[in-house]
């Protein structure tokens, strides 16, 4: 019951052979070895495992990877610049201390990345509600909201 | 360097490798050969294994092993130790039965594990593992801690379900205290059972060498070096040199990656009989079932007070339910950790304070965040708040009638606190929180439908357990001290060697904050390192909120050798005599003039000793410490939480969590903020929204986070925080610890504006809206 | 998760014809349900129908007067559309409190509905609305369409192809929510469209969606809060677990109606 699937994942064209019941999150971390996006729970609530799918965030545990097929995937090896400097959201992250483990961090960076697009100039209660599908047990979400607030700000200002 | 680092918020060295998907967590280990365990678990709370029929599972694709609880027993595999020894009311120790890897003859909580297959890929591991033929004959399950007592044995050894009976201070005294008491409060309650839920679920990796005929685990673990240990000695049988234990990065732990699990040893020993890497990863349904719970007690407390308002005594009875076996730590969580902390802030002169710890069948509970320190201040704090409304006067007033102002001050529950200032943060606390407007708010929030309420909390909590001889004593089967080394590079860069293990706290900044701030050094030239027993000569880990007070402690004694030996090098090169170098700002400098070597000439010069007292002193500039403590750290703090109820559906709203706390010397605020942050939405969580329930069979019906609740953003407030600093005096830093704080306070600060709110007595944890609802109902029902 | 076969069909016939052909074979829309209680293993099915290449399952249509919704539209889309925020802003915001952002982005009104999960929301607009659902055979009302926990009126591999909502004078959606799964513990759609043509939609309390006729008659009268606040619904037959009772239940239901009006009103 194998398939053949292909995407772009960080801008690189892949694809693979794999057994249909492949999750998008498992092709991810176990064939192309991009372990940054991460798996908190079976049931699609905790959003550690967000990516971008054609510019959108989802939840790459609640689909399989043939569900991609022809996607443009981002995830958060993808963010940085080449050259290492960190993406505007990234650094709102480390100047307000938005993350402590750092398990929870991926798919909260991916899904305000994609918030932030639609969202230059959130309150802290829209943060708050986007953030949903994300759960943190480390931070209590203070920072969080305050990272992705200054990252919006950022994204718009470097516009 | 200019300025001192102590005090900075300084961000933190190890964000970047977690912002670009750079950090190593275990399941993202992966190693040549690798291959993946499912385990078979118990779907029944209790029942007889009548057979395990592996012979389809093996049979299946891919499928490399299936192992039974017999294979284990017929390899001498033991079971999981108690880390520490409970001695009950009449001098008998606790019951210790047995906890095996996987079930012998019998299983006691549902997903318990009964048989674990190993195949090439994890699809394949959970494809056999549902072939895997078990007969069970299913046994009544003892779920209620109340009643278990009276239950048939789930444990030969403990036909009452009754691990121990334990008590904490003089009876005669409360007694006589409690019959002259011109007012009682009373309270019965349960501290609710909660669901650690670190977002990284467990996780195992072991391989096996036959070169060295070594281990190797990765494991999401909170202290690599007490897992060797008592992996090695109780479980394994193996030399503690041959098995190496490496805890990655680990992405939250509140203690429930402290523990021994039976999942580790399986992977360990099963690496060992394939001769390739076994790796096992919980799934979050998996982590619900097996991870240890937290708190579960059942207690009635009661207080004693003068006609004043004065506390007499207090007296408490707790059942603690224990789950189906004893975890690492268990024993000592409703006992040692609680009993001791009943005093709070307050000079009440007799407590009393009785234990019955019960096995049930359930997952076993051990600490989580706050560990037994919650579940006391709960009782303190509730009973205090209470006895205020009940005699009319003002919580805070009464507090302030009980606080202990006079330090070092021995509590009549063994305690000795050796500082603080409760005043200060109680008063803090109420100004951040413009308590003094309050009325104003609680009308305008009745103007738009809702029930305002406000609640204190005055927490106390006992960190960096110690010493470890007293410990000892008391039953802990292990040291409570903690190592650090020192590595200088020839360079001058340092590397420092911890037994504290950061899986969120910020170590690798905190510790190279000290580090370079009593050096001198700029902090990117100070690296930490942790979680490996192959780099760190020994560590006992991080729990307790230990990390800063104890492991941050043997950091300095160590920097105060390379200091004093590198003095020594300094003398020669300076040609001067040892005692009038000084060191300061990262240089060695003769008293008085300008002559002077840099730390990093010192460091080349013992490295390449050219020109060195070779006659007197070794080359090289490399320390170690271990520190044990002398006494605990006692950080403290007063809360005050407004909630808005909404009358119609019972829905409660925290409206403002202002949280001032005193942890004594304070390295980096903005790491100390962080904790204080994730502990109080975990305290609310357990006040609003965290709710573990069995059903009669001891099926877990709060098995997912579609039932479990964790606070989500929309759950809890943005905080108002503040500090207060008495420096510890028994330690170099003055530092007390921050990682549990909020989780402590938090829960009754919460029920206190709840019960306030509504103009009940007291309310149920979780305070769901549906249970708030009915309390309103009753409450209009008793009104009619 | 157990293996499967995968399908991607071009077309609605070939997707018919293979969901036909297989026992077990389920359609595969958003997959927001259906894979996670793959990976749970509680649902098993040996093929996967994929309707993402279906193009005419994702178109959204907004006319005067009735707002049509392709199965394969996702809960995003339906949120944020300005012809759907203008024309039906209830039915955009009942679809912006689906699931959270992530959910919405995949989500889909077809598998909703299909699924008919009883604590789901678009149920609640369908009767609310008066929607009419269409298949790959026929046009189905929204009121014969749930037919009880987890059961519609779907025949075997029959398909939403779409669903027609028609636009009223006024509605909203009142949901509250599980705080846990964030689906309804209860959730009221109330459409007031003119003429005494009032509709109640109740999701969430009973084990699939249904009309509140009782508050359709009192809003019929008079569509203001008060005609539905002293209503007193009867918990018989209402879900009751963990985290509500059927009695808490029916006087959310009482509740969320009144803040609906009110809404709608507004």
């Amino acid at each position: 019951m194998s398939v053949k699937v292909s995407m772009k994942v960080n801008g690189q064209p892949v694809s693979a052979e794999l057994e249909s019941r492949t999750l998008l999150v498992t092709f991810i971390r176990e064939h192309l070895r991009l372990t940054g996006t991460h798996v908190g729970c079976d049931t699609a609530q905790c959003g550690a495992c967000t990516v971008l799918m054609n510019g959108k965030a989802i939840k790459s545990c609640s689909i399989v990877a043939m569900q991609a097929e022809g996607a443009d995937i981002l995830t958060i090896e993808g963010v940085a610049k080449p050259d290492g400097t960190l993406h505007p959201m990234q650094a709102a992250f480390k100047e307000n201390h938005g993350l402590q483990c750092g398990f929870c961090t991926p798919g909260m960076v991916m899904n305000a990345l994609d918030f932030a697009k639609s969202h230059p100039n959130p309150t802290d209660q829209e943060v708050r509600e986007a953030l949903e599908g994300n759960l943190c047990r480390c931070t209590g979400y203070h920072n969080i909201v305050k990272s992705i607030v200054a990252g919006a700000r950022a994204m718009a200002a470097a516009k | 360097m200019e300025h001192s680092l102590i005090g900075k918020r300084i961000q933190r060295k190890e964000d970047y490798r977690f912002l670009t998907g750079a950090g190593q967590y275990t399941d993202d280990v992966e190693l040549p050969k690798q291959t993946f365990a499912a385990f078979v678990r118990s779907p029944h709370a209790h029942a007889r294994l009548k057979s395990v029929n592996v012979e389809k599972a093996k049979k299946a694709p891919g499928v490399l092993a299936v192992y039974t609880g017999q294979d284990l027993a017929d390899a001498k595999v033991g079971g999981l130790p108690c880390g520490w020894l409970i001695t009950d009311v009449k001098g008998q120790p606790m019951k210790e039965p047995p906890y095996p890897v996987l079930a012998q003859g019998k299983v006691r909580h549902v997903g318990e594990r009964v048989a674990v297959v190993i195949a090439e890929t994890l699809e394949q591991a959970r494809d056999a593992a549902e072939r895997v033929e078990v007969d069970y004959e299913v046994l009544p399950a003892v779920v209620d801690a109340a009643t278990a007592g009276r239950k048939p044995g789930i444990h030969e050894i403990a036909p009452d379900n009754t691990c121990y009976v334990w008590a904490l201070g003089d009876k005669a005294a409360v007694d006589a205290a409690f019959s002259k008491a011109s007012h009682v409060t009373t309270l019965e309650f349960v501290n609710n059972r909660l669901v650690p839920n670190a977002i990284e679920p467990r996780s195992a990796n072991a391989a096996y060498s036959r070169a060295d005929d070594g281990y190797t685990l990765y494991v999401a673990n909170q202290n690599p070096h007490v897992e060797r240990l008592l992996m090695t000695a109780f479980v394994l049988g193996l030399p503690e040199s041959k098995v190496r234990v490496v805890a990655p990065d680990v992405g939250g732990g509140f203690g429930s990656k402290i523990y021994l699990y039976p999942e580790d040893h399986a992977v360990t020993w099963a690496a060992k009989k394939l001769n390739r890497p076994v790796k096992w990863t919980a799934e979050r349904s998996e982590s619900f079932l097996s991870d240890a719970h937290g708190r579960d007690h059942v207690t009635r407390a009661e207080l004693a007070l003068d006609k004043d308002g004065k506390f007499l005594a207090m007296r408490v009875k707790t059942t603690a339910n224990l789950g189906a076996y004893l975890s690492t730590f268990a024993s000592c969580i409703p006992t040692i950790l609680y009993a001791t902390l009943l005093a709070g802030q307050y000079t009440t002169p007799a407590i009393y304070c009785e234990v019955t710890a019960v096995f049930t069948n359930t997952a076993p509970v051990d600490a989580y965040r706050g560990a037994g320190r919650p579940e006391a201040t709960y009782v303190v704090e509730r009973l205090v708040e209470t006895a205020a409304r009940e005699m009319k006067m003002d919580p805070a007033e009464l507090r302030r009638k009980n606080f202990i102002r006079q330090f070092p001050y021995q509590t009549p529950v063994a305690l000795l606190y050796d500082t603080g200032d409760y005043e200060a943060t109680l008063k803090a606390a109420q100004d951040l929180a413009d308590v003094s407007n309050y009325e104003k708010r609680r009308a305008e929030s009745l103007k738009r439908g809702k029930l305002r309420g406000l609640g204190y909390a005055c927490y106390i909590e006992a960190c960096g357990i110690a010493p470890s001889n007293i410990a000892g004593a008391l039953g802990a089967r292990a040291g409570l001290f903690e190592a650090g080394e020192i590595r200088v590079h020839p360079t001058g860069t340092v590397t420092v060697f911890t037994g504290s293990h950061a899986h969120g706290q910020g170590h690798e900044t905190t510790f190279a904050q000290v580090v370079a701030d009593r050096l001198g050094l700029p902090i990117e030239k100070v690296e930490v390192v942790h979680g490996d027993t192959s780099k760190i000569l020994f560590g006992m880990g991080t729990y307790g909120s230990r990390s800063i007070a104890v492991g941050g402690t043997a950091i300095v004694k160590a920097l105060d050798k390379v200091i004093a030996k590198g003095r020594k090098i300094a003398a020669h090169l300076l040609e001067a005599g040892e005692q009038d170098i000084e060191y300061e700002n990262g240089t060695f400098k003769v008293a008085g003039t300008d002559r002077q070597k840099s730390f990093a000439e010192v460091a080349f010069a013992a490295y390449v000793p050219h020109n060195y007292p070779l006659d007197k002193l070794e080359p090289g500039l490399n320390e170690n410490a271990f520190y044990d403590p002398t006494n605990f750290t006692f950080p403290a703090g007063s809360y005050v939480c407004e909630v808005e109820v909404d009358k119609e559906t019972g829905a409660t709203q925290i409206a403002s969590f202002v949280a001032v706390d005193d942890f004594g010397k304070i390295i980096n605020p903005m790491i100390v903020e962080g904790q204080v942050h994730g502990g109080l939405a975990q305290g609310i969580g357990q006040a609003l929204t965290e709710c573990t329930r069995y059903d009669s069979d001891g099926q877990l019906l709060t098995g997912s986070f579609s039932d479990y609740a964790i606070p989500r953003a929309t759950d809890v407030p943005s905080f108002g925080l503040d500090t207060r600093e008495t420096p510890c005096t028994h330690n170099p830093l003055g530092v007390k610890g921050c990682g549990e704080a909020g989780a402590i306070g938090a829960p009754a600060a919460v029920m206190n504006a709840i019960t306030d709110a509504l103009g009940v007595k007291d309310l149920a944890m979780p305070a769901t809206s549906h249970t708030v609802w009915k309390k309103l109902q009753e409450k209009n029902h008793a009104r009619v | 998760m157990r293996a499967f076969e995968y399908h991607r069909p071009a077309n609605l016939k070939d997707a018919v014809a293979l969901a036909e052909k297989k026992d077990e074979g389920r359609y595969l829309a958003g997959g927001q349900s259906l894979v996670q209680a793959m990976k749970l293993r509680l649902s098993a099915p040996t093929d996967l129908v994929d309707l993402n290449a279906l193009q005419d399952l994702k178109a959204l249509k907004v006319e005067p007067g009735a707002v049509t919704v392709g199965a394969m539209v996702r809960h995003a889309e339906v949120a944020s559309s300005s012809s759907v925020l203008k024309t039906l802003p209830a039915l955009a915001a009942l679809a912006g409190q689906i699931g959270d952002r992530q959910v919405r982005h995949l989500g889909t009104i077809g598998g909703s509905l299909a699924n008919n999960d009883p604590a789901a929301d678009y149920p609640a607009a369908v009767l609310g609305l008066g929607a009419t659902i269409t298949t790959n055979k026929r046009k189905i009302e929204g009121d014969k369409f749930f037919k009880g926990l987890y059961e519609t009126a779907l025949q075997p591999g029959e398909l939403i192809t779409a669903v027609t909502f028609p636009v009223p004078k006024r509605a909203a959606y009142m949901k509250f929510k599980n705080p846990a799964s964030r689906f309804a513990i209860v959730g009221v759609f109330v459409a007031d469209f003119g003429g005494g043509n009032v509709r109640v939609g109740v999701t969430g309390a009973g084990p699939c969606a249904f009309r509140q006729s009782e508050m359709e008659q009192a809003l019929k009268k008079n569509f203001a809060p008060d005609s539905v606040a002293g209503i007193k619904v009867s918990p018989d037959g209402l879900n009751n677990d963990l985290h509500a009772s059927p009695e808490y239940r029916a006087h959310l239901i009482t509740i969320m109606a009144k803040r609906a009006v009110e809404a709608a009103l507004k």
